[in-house]
């Protein structure tokens, strides 16, 4: 877990982890007990949407099947690439017969759907205790699939993987398969899942400022994986994709420190930090931003109205709570009632602690009840939750913004700012809208 | 149900279960459900530990009147025993311990065994109660088997208690749905019992009969006949002629059915897939009441695979006993029938293939909990049954235009009924997936002067089908206050920006 150490292990090993850079001024509250929160599993979800050639095998049980099924049934509708191997009673009996019953499903699967291209074998709770070693069998079956297709374990078991940490794991079992990037070259990566509209609002606007070749990870494609190495600039898009940093730091990577693409600020920070460690001038970025940047300025001024002053309380699920509360209180002008992340990144977080505001209650994990009962005593006119709370708290006269949207809509760079925005405005307009 | 809390050892991940409350039956209160969320970290450490502090404070924080114990599938496989460590702390209310292998068995079975274990465990002991005799007072009945995330159980139940009114029964107590520990122990008060859902509440159901004397209930109330069927049961087991209520009975599904614009229902090929009780009464309904012919029926519930076999004999059809959707999809294409009535799995299915569907039966979905009412069973709910299962299909006469006008766009063999709107067409998805001219028609050629530069025609088909139509129109319309002549990338976000104020 990434939550076990907060100084120690965490930045060991991180060539551009500059521990200096953090807000240290800032306390953290850790709570530990019930958690109200997916567990990685719910990454397959915009994971397969964004890679069109894989297909997503979780090994485990009914509940997993059922959690993915609820997940996706509120995210998406479309033909699922992604599926659960359910373990049966006589699986649990004996390793072997689980691994020959996984060969024959994986076989049956692989045969009957030619159009995938990679196989992600996504363990989970009941696979991990029971030991079942996914990693062999995708290396056992790759082998007997002749290279035709790619064959990858990760986890998204719910021992090990809060949410969005679920692409952690999935871009982590990515990082070795990746080609080497030739030694006199160098390049961008991108890190971390975006919708392809911003990806390529993304790619037109570092052409213009003059950095390439740009690569994005994940990539459309699993079987086009971008290259990495000593030459690789590495720029997260989002706060989650830690684990997988530290990989390609591991095979040379320089990870840029930068608050995240949301809002004007974060944006425009992103970019520039990019610039900077390509070195171009700052004066190349905001030629290439002026006219995103003023058409976000537009946008964002009604949103603004409507939103400042206003008191909110972001729940921990899925460790975007930090950099939204920054732009929501630096750009929007709202005020931050507490804080909650699931776990603290310090490494992924250092930029954008640094732009907190001071004196905020910040909460790592989480006590449902005990964290229920602050929230009744504040009363935030607006609470960033997850699905399974949003109508009850709602159903007590606390107006809601559920978090899962906000992790699959576009919602990052210049041009969706305004959206941004409007996803937490528009509760609050639809309360003021209502009669009752 | 009320007074009652479960805790649950499972991890995180599973605390989804809360949504399937709160989001898909929009209740307005979390589900009495407290969740260890062992991650881990724990498993090395002392996980029983941790389960006895869940036990403590839930106990202390909630005041449950009854406390269920279970584990989740992973959780089993650690063997912590939360259930015998629960019974051991001292609870001064009845402690259940949850015995769900939930590697071999399913929800409905869960919530069948769930219901069973706590009714035993409040009413053991209980003498059987003197009932006075049914003479001079209206009989008392318990309505068995509702649950909240039922199919249409909400409804049912008003629908039945309505049922049981016009032939002069009350309602003793409805549960699991909504019920109390009190209430379950004034079960035995009652009468008689209704087996309302059979997959939830036959075992105990089975049990009062054997401890309390109460006879069962069993036809399922879905449909016309069936609903008449009921009364004559219930007539039977309470002493009463129900041929007056039959009589005064209003329902619009016989006189719909029989008049003439329905003849094109005549013989529609009709897959049934569900849970038994749903799917064993629809098949009545299709082929009795709508003229339907069932070409194929089945089901998830393995309990009750004897009484599908049996119903499907009786159609002449073999019966489909799997949990696995990819069976149920090879099946459905196999036989290509015109109606699909199925699950929410099903509907997914049928909207692949292109089939025409309803849905009769949990799992649920949130447009399985409507506004209004709309119950299954009754009278009430045969009306409902003929309105859901007869939309979906191409009305009569729009069928015959079809046939008269093949060769014109509109009404080409491959549309579906007109009231579904363009997504409905035959193939479903995947035509909707191909950049498809479904919102294009309206924008193209209206505007002569105006061009789009390829990489904004490109950059406008990652716009969600849905609203790009009005993205086209409204950057066009931008474009043309501006004198723009030739639509960019830019103008396309300038305009976003714009419309988005
Ligand atoms: S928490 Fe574990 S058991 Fe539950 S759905 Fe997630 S992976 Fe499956």
């Amino acid at each position: 877990m990434t939550d076990v150490s907060l100084q120690g292990a965490a930045q060991a090993g991180h060539p551009a982890a500059a521990a200096s850079a953090c807000n240290v001024d800032l306390p953290v509250t850790r709570e530990r007990g019930q958690r109200q929160v997916f567990c990685g599993l719910a990454g397959i979800v915009w994971l397969h949407r964004k890679m069109q050639d894989a297909f997503f095998l979780v090994v485990g049980s009914r509940t997993c099947a059922h959690l993915l099924q609820s997940a996706a049934g509120v995210m998406v509708f479309a033909e699922p690439r992604f599926a659960t191997a359910i373990l049966q009673d006589r699986d649990l009996a004996g390793l072997a017969d689980c691994n020959e019953e996984l060969d024959r499903v994986v076989t049956e699967l692989l045969a009957r759907r030619p159009d995938i291209g990679t196989l992600f074998l996504v363990a989970s709770c009941p696979s991990e205790v029971i030991k079942l070693d996914l990693d062999t069998a995708a290396e056992r079956l790759a082998a007997s699939q002749q290279g035709r297709v790619q064959i990858l374990a990760y986890s998204g078991s719910g021992l090990d993987t809060t949410f969005t940490q679920g692409e952690d794991t999935c871009l982590t079992a990515l990082v070795p398969r990746m080609p080497e990037l030739p030694a006199a070259e160098r390049s961008l990566l991108v890190l971390g899942t975006l919708p392809d509209i911003v990806e390529d609002q993304f790619a037109r606007l570092f052409a213009e400022i003059g950095i390439a070749p740009v690569h994005f990870l994940p990539p459309r494609k699993a079987a086009e994986l971008p290259p990495v190495g000593p030459g690789t600039l590495l720029l997260a898009a989002q706060p989650f994709v830690g684990e997988t940093a530290a990989a390609l730091a591991k095979r040379g990577a320089t990870l840029i420190e930068a608050p995240y693409p949301f809002g004007i600020e974060g944006s425009r920070a992103w970019f520039a930090a990019a610039a900077a460690a390509w070195g171009l001038p700052a004066e190349r970025v905001e030629a290439a931003i002026a006219a995103p940047v003023a058409r976000a300025e537009r946008g964002l001024a009604n949103y603004r109205e409507q939103l400042a002053g206003k008191r909110i309380s972001f729940l921990p699920d899925s460790q975007l709570e930090i950099p939204l509360g920054r732009f929501l209180s630096r750009e929007c002008g709202m005020q931050l009632t507490e804080v909650g992340v699931p776990y603290l990144d310090r490494r992924m977080m250092a930029a954008e602690l640094e732009l907190l505001p001071a004196g905020l209650r910040l909460t790592e994990g989480q006590d449902l009840e005990r964290q229920l009962d602050r929230l009744r005593q504040d009363r935030p006119d607006l609470t960033v939750c997850g699905l399974g709370l949003a109508n009850p708290l709602e159903a007590e006269g606390l107006t809601t913004k559920w978090s899962i949207e906000l992790v699959f809509s576009p919602v990052h760079g210049f041009d969706q700012a305004a959206d941004l925005a409007e996803l937490f405005a528009r509760p609050l307009n639809r309360r003021q809208r209502l009669a009752f | 149900m009320r007074d009652v809390h479960c805790v649950l050892h499972a991890p995180q991940g599973d605390t989804y279960a809360d949504l399937l409350f709160t989001m898909i039956a929009r209740s307005a209160k979390r589900p009495p459900v407290t969740y260890t969320t062992f991650q881990a970290r724990d498993l090395g450490g002392d996980t029983a530990e941790l389960v006895r502090k869940t036990l403590q404070d839930t106990v202390q924080r909630f005041k449950p009147r009854a406390l269920l114990v279970g584990e989740a599938c992973t959780a089993e496989l650690i063997q912590d025993q939360p259930g015998a460590m629960a019974e051991g702390m001292g609870f001064d209310i009845p402690v259940v311990p949850l015995e769900l292998p939930a590697f071999t068995r399913k929800e409905n079975w869960g919530a069948s065994e769930t219901f069973f274990s706590l009714v035993r465990a409040l009413l053991r002991g209980h003498k059987p109660a003197e009932r006075p005799a049914m003479t001079g007072r209206r009989p008392r009945a318990n309505l068995l088997g509702p649950t909240m995330l039922g199919f249409r159980c909400r409804d049912d139940v008003t629908e039945v208690t309505r049922l049981l009114a016009s032939v002069g029964v009350d309602v003793n107590v409805v549960a699991p749905a909504g019920a109390a520990p009190e209430d379950l122990l004034r079960l035995p008060e009652a009468d008689f019992n209704v087996c309302l859902y059979p997959e939830v509440a036959y075992s105990t159901c089975a049990w009062l009969e054997r401890m309390f004397q109460q006879p069962t209930v069993k036809t399922v109330p879905i449909g016309v006949g069936a609903s008449r069927d009921f009364l004559l049961e219930v007539g039977q087991v309470a002493g009463i002629d129900p041929a007056p209520a039959i009589a005064a009975a209003q329902t619009r599904l016989p006189w719909y059915s029989r008049s003439v614009d329905s003849t094109y229902l005549t013989g529609k090929r009709v897959f049934i897939f569900g849970d038994a009780t749903h799917v064993i009464a629809a098949a009545r309904v299709a082929t009795e009441e709508l003229g339907f012919e069932v070409v194929g029926l089945g089901s998830y519930s393995r309990e009750f695979a004897r009484e599908l076999r049996a119903a499907a004999e009786g159609y002449g059809v073999e019966a489909l006993i799997t949990d696995d959707y990819l069976q149920v999809e090879a099946r459905v294409l196999e036989l290509a029938p015109e109606l699909v009535l199925g699950t929410q799995m099903e509907r997914h299915i049928a909207k692949r293939a292109g089939i025409p569907c309803a849905v009769i039966s949990a799992p649920v979905h949130v447009q399985d909990f409507p506004a209004r009412y709309a119950p299954q069973m009754g009278f009430e709910g045969a009306n409902v049954i003929f309105d859901t299962w007869v939309h979906p299909l191409m009305m009569g006469l729009e069928e015959h235009l079809i046939t008269m006008f093949r060769e014109d766009i509109e009404f080409n063999d491959e549309a579906a009924p007109s009231h579904l709107g363009p997504a409905a067409r035959q193939g479903g998805a995947q035509t909707r997936a191909e950049p498809a001219a479904d919102d294009d028609a309206e924008g193209a050629g209206a505007d002569d002067a105006i061009i789009w530069d390829s990489d904004a025609e490109k950059e406008l088909r990652k716009i969600p089908f849905f609203v790009r139509g009005k993205a086209r129109r409204n950057t066009e319309r931008f474009a043309r206050e501006r004198g723009v002549a030739t639509i960019t990338v830019e103008t396309l976000y300038d305009a976003k920006a714009h419309f988005g104020r």
